[in-house]
């Protein structure tokens, strides 16, 4: 629609709107490319399948400079509390995608070197399955980010409501403070 | 040129063609040294083998089994041939002369091989787990380790939106 | 009541802020809490002392005082793009003094899982330790089941995995000196590395199924045949990326900026490559022509011409040099191997290891039973051991088998080359700036799904 429709010169939206584009139109990455799928995640950015069109082909390497975290590939015991750490010096609002069935389930690899789910260490708003996922299916789950930022409420704190698959202190657990999360064996 | 090897050592060709040389644990580290004298200039790779399920296996006649065996495979570059030592290792009491000495290049697959199945390597220089967090408990490679699987419950998937 | 696994992980959260991100003792210590042996190793000294020798904390040159020097952290995440290496660095000013990798962060327990995977489904896991050539971690996995087996694959099963292993080397090449350009600044080449690459896996996608981690060499040849006008699509790839690594030439070769940052970096002597077992790459470029492609023959390499492409200073210009010839050199082999795929068999016609085509199943009373045997139980292997080496981009890849004689491996151990080759990291970082640093682990190529297996 351009401008030619509006008699006036000026043009009405909501802020909603504005503050929800803006968000999914510029969603930075943190590289958090683990193994397999970080190949076809660089794949996705590279000049076959682009990710720049959607604003995102700038993988920051801080944290603190990125809102969506791509977790691509494989999370092991190890890299559990490592993740959990990257996730918390992000900053609000921020997203999760989890790519690769290792990522959103364990995988192929039900053991115990493997977190079966990234969910249960972190909250993930779209999961991408597959082995490792086409760059195509990576945009999909993208995509698939946008329609829900776009459709969301905009000042709905994520953890709200949301069923998130962790034991729970019974003092509570409140998002706004970050609070650590430790992967052991059981004594 | 093909290099000789030590007479005094159990050996077979049993194993696709490959040279295994059979040794106990008193003669391994000068076992491994007259190798490198020889020529085997590389150590490619050292690993570990739980029998615990397979108690009765093929060896030699002179060759006690024991439970966990260390496998090292040499490489002579310049003569172009292969070499496979199998040291049989108590589970009673798992330890083993390193070879760091001679071939640094074990240093990390001894450490491997310490992780994952517990077999501990005298003279080692940072014999600590290199690929488990370090407090874990247990050697998971061993037999008698569970594979640790989460049972997985299917659910029906909800209906289309 | 279910009675739970006690080696199941559960998720705990202790209410302290502090995140235990802590690797105990497998982090660098200071120095007066490090044993001297492990001092000398952070400190990049490899070859041995003289017999007799002893090692006096005092004498390891460090330079700078403990007080004066800072031990930092890089990784497991971090910008360079090589998984998750962790490394402890210290560090006087901007120099780098010692060196100590800490890995483990993608252990899956590929070997633990291997165990309990029969020899039909193992590939499905060994492809998956080197994604970046996972069709040579499939030819090491097959080469040695089918030698415990005693039976070997058809000729043209043995040129399709040749071609297919050289194609994987290419596109592995071609990965890395993207992401070498990357880690260098050059982001352009990482662009043009995946371009290639691109057309390389969208052959693997049309020949195998999918784009990575393949499970298409399998025990007893390759799991279907190369599909028809492939040497179209070859020939393509061929003629496209050899004529592109002439335009990385002009992009890097000459380039002043990258010939600063990566020649006389990271060097070291065959000596020392040899002492730690480095293989591939890394010790043809201290000058040792050691290709097992051309030094141990398998498959049919010893009917291709190739030249074996060998270094002379060890350092990263030498390593970048070869990788971007051998892309040549398997172009070349390539080639050869349009012209000489001979007609055939792309499996053993043995109904115990080969199940039969999906269409006989109905037909015959056979089939159906060899094709439940096979998929369910899977293929029995005689008792015995077998260690088989294959030259991967990055080194030997050596896949050791132990058979108890039922159909499930009793212990797998693919020997990987990234994890010995980290070794030498210490050696080549020493005395460096923490820039060189980033160039030297590019170099080294390692790629973490084989290093944590």
């Amino acid at each position: 629609m351009g401008l030619e429709q509006f008699p006036h010169n000026f043009v009405t939206a909501k802020v909603e709107d504005l503050v929800k584009w803006a968000r999914y139109s510029s969603m930075w990455p943190v590289t958090f490319g683990l193994a397999c799928c970080a190949i076809e995640m660089m794949g996705a950015g590279g000049a076959d399948f682009d990710l720049a069109r959607f604003g995102m082909e700038v993988f920051r390497n801080s944290p603190r400079q990125a809102d969506l975290m791509i977790v691509a590939g494989r999370v092991s015991n190890k890299m559990a509390p490592v993740l959990r750490q990257v996730y918390d010096q992000m900053m609000e609002p921020k997203w999760v995608i989890s790519m690769g069935v290792c990522a959103s389930s364990g995988g192929m690899f039900n053991n115990y070197a493997i977190v079966q789910g990234v969910d249960q260490i972190v909250p993930v708003d779209v999961y991408a399955p597959g082995c490792p996922p086409n760059p195509e299916t990576l945009m999909h789950a993208i995509l698939t980010l946008h329609e829900k930022i776009r459709t969301g409420e905009l000042t709905q704190r994520r953890a709200a409501g949301e069923p998130l698959r962790l034991d729970a202190k019974p003092d509570g657990w409140t998002p706004e403070v970050p609070d650590a999360v430790r992967v052991s064996t059981p004594r | 040129m093909t290099l000789s090897l030590p007479s005094d050592v159990v050996s077979s060709t049993t194993s696709s063609g490959q040279v295994v040389l059979f040794s106990s644990m008193d003669r391994y580290h000068a076992l491994v040294a007259e190798l490198k004298a020889t020529g085997f200039e590389m150590a490619i790779d050292l690993c570990a083998v739980d029998y615990l399920t397979q108690p009765g296996r093929n060896l030699p006649e002179n060759i006690a089994p024991e439970r966990f065996e260390i496998v090292v495979n040499l490489l002579s570059l310049s003569a172009r041939q292969r070499v496979r030592i199998r040291l049989q290792v108590p589970a009673g009491k798992p330890l083993v002369p390193s070879i760091f000495d001679l071939y640094p290049g074990v240093e990390a697959m001894e450490r491997e091989a310490y992780d994952l199945m517990g077999i501990a390597f005298s003279d080692h220089p940072d014999l600590t787990r290199i690929l488990m967090p370090d407090d874990w408990e247990g050697h998971p490679l061993r037999k008698d380790y569970g594979l640790g699987r989460v049972p997985v419950q299917f659910k029906e998937a909800p209906g289309p939106r | 009541m279910t009675t739970i696994d006690p080696t199941i992980r559960t998720v705990e959260r202790s209410s302290t802020l502090s995140f235990e991100t802590s690797e105990g003792r497998q982090e660098m210590t200071p120095r007066d809490e490090t044993k001297p042996g492990e001092l000398s190793k952070e400190a990049g000294a490899v070859l041995r002392l003289p017999e007799g020798g002893v090692l006096d904390p005092s004498q390891i040159d460090l330079e700078r005082p403990d007080d004066e020097t800072m031990i930092i952290n890089m990784g497991p995440q971090h910008p360079s793009t090589h998984g998750v290496l962790r490394l402890m660095l210290e560090l006087d000013g901007e120099t780098v003094l010692r060196t100590k990798s800490i890995i483990g962060y993608l252990h899956t327990g590929m070997e633990k899982t291997g165990e309990e995977l029969t020899y039909v489904q193992g590939g499905t896991n060994v492809t998956r330790m080197d994604y970046l050539s996972p069709l040579h971690n499939e030819i090491a996995f097959s080469l040695a089941v089918e030698s415990l087996l005693g039976i070997e694959a058809p000729a043209r099963a043995t040129w399709i995995r040749m071609i297919m292993g050289e194609l994987n080397r290419v596109s592995s090449h071609l990965l890395w000196m993207a992401t070498n350009g990357l880690d260098l600044g050059s982001t352009s080449m990482m662009i043009y590395g995946w371009r290639e690459r691109e057309m390389v896996l969208t052959f693997f996608e049309k020949v195998t199924g999918v784009r990575m981690n393949h499970n298409f060499i399998r025990p007893g040849g390759s799991a279907a045949d190369l599909p028809d006008g492939w040497e179209d699509d070859v020939t393509v790839i061929c003629d496209t990326v050899e004529a592109r690594t002439y335009e990385y030439d002009e992009l890097l070769t000459g380039q002043p900026i990258f010939r600063n940052r990566i020649e006389g970096v990271g060097a070291f002597t065959a000596e020392e490559a040899i002492a730690l077992g480095v293989t591939g790459p890394l010790l043809r470029s201290t000058g040792v022509p050691w290709d097992l492609r051309r030094s141990m023959p398998y498959l049919a390499y010893d009917q291709v011409n190739f030249d074996v492409i060998v270094g002379t200073y060890g350092d990263n210009f030498d390593r970048y040099a070869i990788r971007l010839n051998e892309l040549r050199e398997s172009i070349k082999i390539i080639r050869q191997c349009i012209e000489k795929m001979p007609s055939g068999d792309y499996r053993i016609q043995d109904a115990k290891v080969t199940p039969p085509p999906r269409g006989r199943i109905d037909e015959s009373m056979e089939a159906l039973i060899h094709h439940f045997k096979i998929f369910t139980e899977g293929f029995t292997v005689p008792e015995g051991e077998v260690y088989v080496p294959v030259e991967s981009p990055r080194g030997e890849l050596g896949c050791y088998i132990v058979s108890d004689g039922s159909s499930k491996p009793l212990r797998i151990h693919v020997r990987a080359p990234s994890f010995v080759n980290l070794q030498v990291l210490p050696l080549m970082l020493r005395g460096g700036l923490l820039s060189d640093a980033v160039a030297c682990i590019s170099s080294v190529d390692p790629v973490m799904g084989e290093v944590d297996r």
